[in-house]
């Protein structure tokens, strides 16, 4: 059978559309961005540093938006206060109960803390740990002590706190516990039977010395010790009253013309406050919730590296394109004037700034000064590089021969071919700088406080201060830091890869 | 060499001389620390201030400052934090602490950093590898002062095994002084360490895929003995003038570390005079450092020209 047998209509010619005009290709041109793009999106430990760092970015923008807290509230009560969620203490990780472990405590020890428990209804004893019994001869005779290891939840073991206060303050928390139910206040207690003892607000029990160890009737509960002398009552009490009180109990006690009462601090806490504690990360010593401090101090420590980064790549890059463009004398000289520059520690720029330009810009803006002063270095030597590999190339040559300006080649057809370099090592700076802001915060050369409320370094500072008794004040900026500085630089190791193959691997940028 | 040594010092010498300067007539412009009326110091400081010109200007100022120095190691007397004394004399007893603790961490990381980047470099692309990367990522990325709350908490406070501070005194050589600078060398060494490890694992994956390498294997050596003799010695090129940058980088670097520890060193020494607003011991110490950060650009490219013939020939074209 003949070619010319087969209708036209059944061929579809290669290379030419229906509508007779040849197909267009239909994958899109790669361009140097989107093929660094894929190259990037390859490595996933930078692909990985990328989400942290969102999320970091993230946590920074609405921590402080999420937190009922500012800055500026500072607790009294709950200062270097493990993480504590009310909702979520329940959860069976010990996350968020508020739990700190208390080792050797003694029996009379465990009974106080369970005695608060029975009196607010909130078990400070989240746990009994470990149980230790020692036998010790003590003038010939064999005595027991026991001791237990315990999961304590801070915010329970404070339980009630005396608090002074006036007529009308006692007025609205009798209100607010009408329309709630909650029970703020509690019964006063009766010095002349607890004695010694009752110097504790927590001891509201029939004690048996002065160290207050409880004193059971028969069956093994304890003898509340309540006052009932109206006398001494400082204002007139008409609130939910305590389980087995038929209005004899006394509320408040007289104390120079203020009242003075038991508060359940939890709850007067909530009353206070709109909502019971809500710590996340906890607190510092100074009582700053934690979430909302790292929160603080990360977004200034991000926007300045960012600053910085910026600032530092237009000056590094004009620097070093006229560097490397021009070459011979010009280089010799600006070379020699960033040889100088860069020769100073930058502790040394950072506090001759300090002492000389704080007063005039502010804390910050010396601090950028300083930064940007030796900063943009490290980006003019790269661009200068760049620049010498691609000057003498022959596209430029052909641009110059059609007639282009000196700006015009650096900035058209040298400069693009740098871009990412650059890219890279701002990527690269960027944790050099929060690293070393950080640092100054620290070490206190560098007060940001007023400025930016808190910042890392000092939270940091803070946390080792009190780090034997609230580690968390210190783990918890000191995680974020490190996370941010280790996937900022492996974001910026997978860039450099991704822009510049040639050099994986070769990791001493 | 000579030549191009010499003109290496010479630019050095005149960086410092310039950088010397420009921080000296900083700090003079600022107003000098009051003193307490009625101490004994006062008057001996400022008879000593107008010695030293405080009212002239300040070139003159700065050529008096010069003149002491060369001629009688006169570094002006402390007016904050050792009221009356001596800056070099507090300086030359702070030293020795800075020197030691630095000197142990490099000893200790040599070794280890070396050790693992081999090991990293020979099972290159294997989970052992990507470990050791991994770890040298965070080690080189995390600060050191992180390190040394985790190991202040951990080692000191929860375990009890190493104490929390420096001892004081100066039995530098003491078995006692040395396990108390202990939890100083570890935080020191970690970013150390890491940085040797990634420079030799760098190094040594270049070179183990070179030809002489090959022709090792080829005239019968085992792995382990061409990694060592062949390998290594190359990879020593790079890694050699490492060790002289990275030693003078702890120096300079260890401002918290010695705060946090409470070693009596030069670090600690400039942070509180930083603090306290002490000038003169405050110029004495910018000196010192900024001498160290450029012996130290130089030490690592001469050591270059020493180790590696190579370049040693290249400089004299």
């Amino acid at each position: 059978m003949g070619i010319e047998e087969f209708p036209s209509e059944k061929f579809i010619p290669v290379g030419i559309s229906k509508d007779g005009t040849y197909g267009k290709i239909s994958e899109k041109g790669r361009g140097y961005f989107r093929d660094a793009m894929l190259r990037f999106r390859k490595n996933r430990s930078s692909v990985a540093a990328a989400y942290i760092i969102l999320f970091l970015v993230l946590f920074a923008l609405f921590s402080p938006i999420i937190s009922p807290y500012g800055i500026n509230d500072k607790d009294t009560v709950y200062t270097g206060f493990p993480p504590y969620l009310e909702k979520a203490s329940w959860l069976p990780l010990g996350l968020f109960d508020g739990g700190t472990v208390r080792t050797g405590q003694s029996e009379a020890q465990l009974a106080a803390l369970r005695a608060i428990g029975e009196e607010t209804g909130m078990d400070p004893v989240i746990k009994i740990k470990d149980r230790e019994e020692t036998v010790t001869k003590f003038r010939g005779e064999e005595r027991r002590t026991v001791t237990y290891a315990l999961r304590v939840n801070k915010y329970y073991e404070v339980g009630i706190m005396f608090r002074v206060m006036s007529p009308e303050e006692f007025l609205r928390i009798q209100e607010y516990q009408n329309k709630t139910g909650l029970q703020i206040i509690y019964p006063y207690t009766d010095r002349a039977i607890i004695g010694a003892a009752a110097a504790s607000p927590n001891v509201w029990y029939r004690v048996s010395d002065t160290k207050g160890t409880p004193l059971l009737d028969s069956d093994g509960e304890l003898i509340p010790a309540y006052s009932t002398d109206k006398s001494t009552e400082g204002a007139p009490y008409n609130s939910i009253r305590i389980e087995g009180d038929d209005g004899e109990l006394i509320y408040s006690r007289q104390k120079s013309g203020a009242v003075e009462c038991r508060v359940c601090y939890y709850n007067y806490y909530i009353f206070q406050n709109g909502h019971p504690p809500t710590f996340p990360l906890g607190t510092n010593s100074l009582g700053q919730d934690l979430f909302s401090a790292i929160g603080i101090g990360a977004r200034f420590s991000l926007l300045f590296a960012l600053i910085v980064s910026a600032l530092n790549l237009i000056i590094g890059t004009v620097y070093g394109a006229v560097q490397g463009y021009y070459g011979g004398t010009v280089d010799l000289v600006l070379d020699r004037a960033a040889d100088i520059l860069s020769g100073m520690p930058f502790i040394v720029v950072a506090t001759l700034f300090q002492l000389h330009l704080a007063s005039r810009v502010g804390t910050v803006g010396s601090f950028l000064f300083a930064f940007v002063l030796t900063g943009w270095i490290g980006m003019a030597a790269l661009t200068r590089k760049q620049f010498y590999r691609f000057k003498g190339r022959e596209f430029v040559l052909a641009a110059r021969t059609l007639g282009a300006s000196d700006r015009r080649l650096m900035v058209r057809h040298i400069f693009p071919n740098a871009i990412g370099t650059l890219i890279t090592s701002c990527a690269l700076i960027i944790p050099g700088v929060i690293s070393s802001e950080t640092t100054f915060s620290y070490l206190g050369i560098i007060n940001l406080s007023e400025f930016a409320g808190t910042s890392l370094g000092t939270l940091m500072s803070q946390g080792q201060t009190s780090m034997t008794t609230s580690p968390h004040a210190m783990l918890f900026p000191a995680l974020y830091f490190s996370l941010l500085l280790i996937s900022f630089n492996l974001f910026g190791n997978g860039l450099r890869d991704a822009f510049d193959p040639r050099v994986r691997g070769a990791e001493d940028l | 060499m000579v030549k191009y040594i010499m003109s290496r010092v010479l630019l050095m010498l005149l960086t410092l001389f310039i950088i010397t300067g420009m921080c000296f007539i900083l700090v003079r412009m600022l107003p000098p620390a009051e003193l307490p009326p009625g101490d004994i110091h006062t008057q001996v400081i400022e008879a000593r201030r107008e010695a030293q010109g405080y009212n002239k200007p300040y070139l003159v100022q700065f050529g008096i400052f010069l003149k002491n120095v060369f001629t009688r190691w006169d570094w002006g007397v402390s007016d904050k934090l050792y009221v009356g004394q001596e800056v070099a004399g507090i300086f030359a007893d702070k030293l020795p602490a800075t020197m030691i603790v630095n000197f142990y961490s490099i000893i200790v990381s040599i070794p280890i950093g070396i050790l693992l980047g081999v090991i990293a470099a020979s099972y290159k692309n294997t989970y052992i590898d990507h470990l050791l990367s991994t770890a040298t990522m965070v080690c080189i990325s995390v600060p050191s002062f992180v390190y040394a709350f985790i190991i202040q908490y951990f080692l000191s406070y929860r375990l009890g095994w190493l104490p929390f501070l420096v001892k004081s005194g100066t039995d530098y050589f003491s078995f006692d002084m040395f396990i108390s600078m202990l939890p100083v060398i570890l935080s020191l060494s970690l970013g150390v360490i890491a940085s040797f490890t990634r420079t030799t694992r760098a190094e040594l994956c270049e070179v183990l895929t070179s030809d002489y390498m090959l022709l090792a294997r080829t005239k019968g050596l085992t792995k382990a003995q061409a990694t060592v003799r062949h390998g290594l010695k190359n990879c020593m090129v790079v890694v050699l003038p490492s060790i002289f940058g990275n030693f003078i980088g702890i120096m300079s670097g260890s401002f918290i570390i010695e705060k946090i520890f409470a070693v009596p060193g030069v670090g600690s020494l400039y942070i509180n005079s930083i603090n306290a607003r002490d000038y003169p011991m405050f110029i004495m110490l910018t000196v010192f450092y900024t001498a160290i950060g450029l012996a130290a650009s130089i030490v690592v490219d001469i050591s270059y020209g020493f180790v590696d013939p190579r370049i040693r020939i290249g400089s004299k074209k």
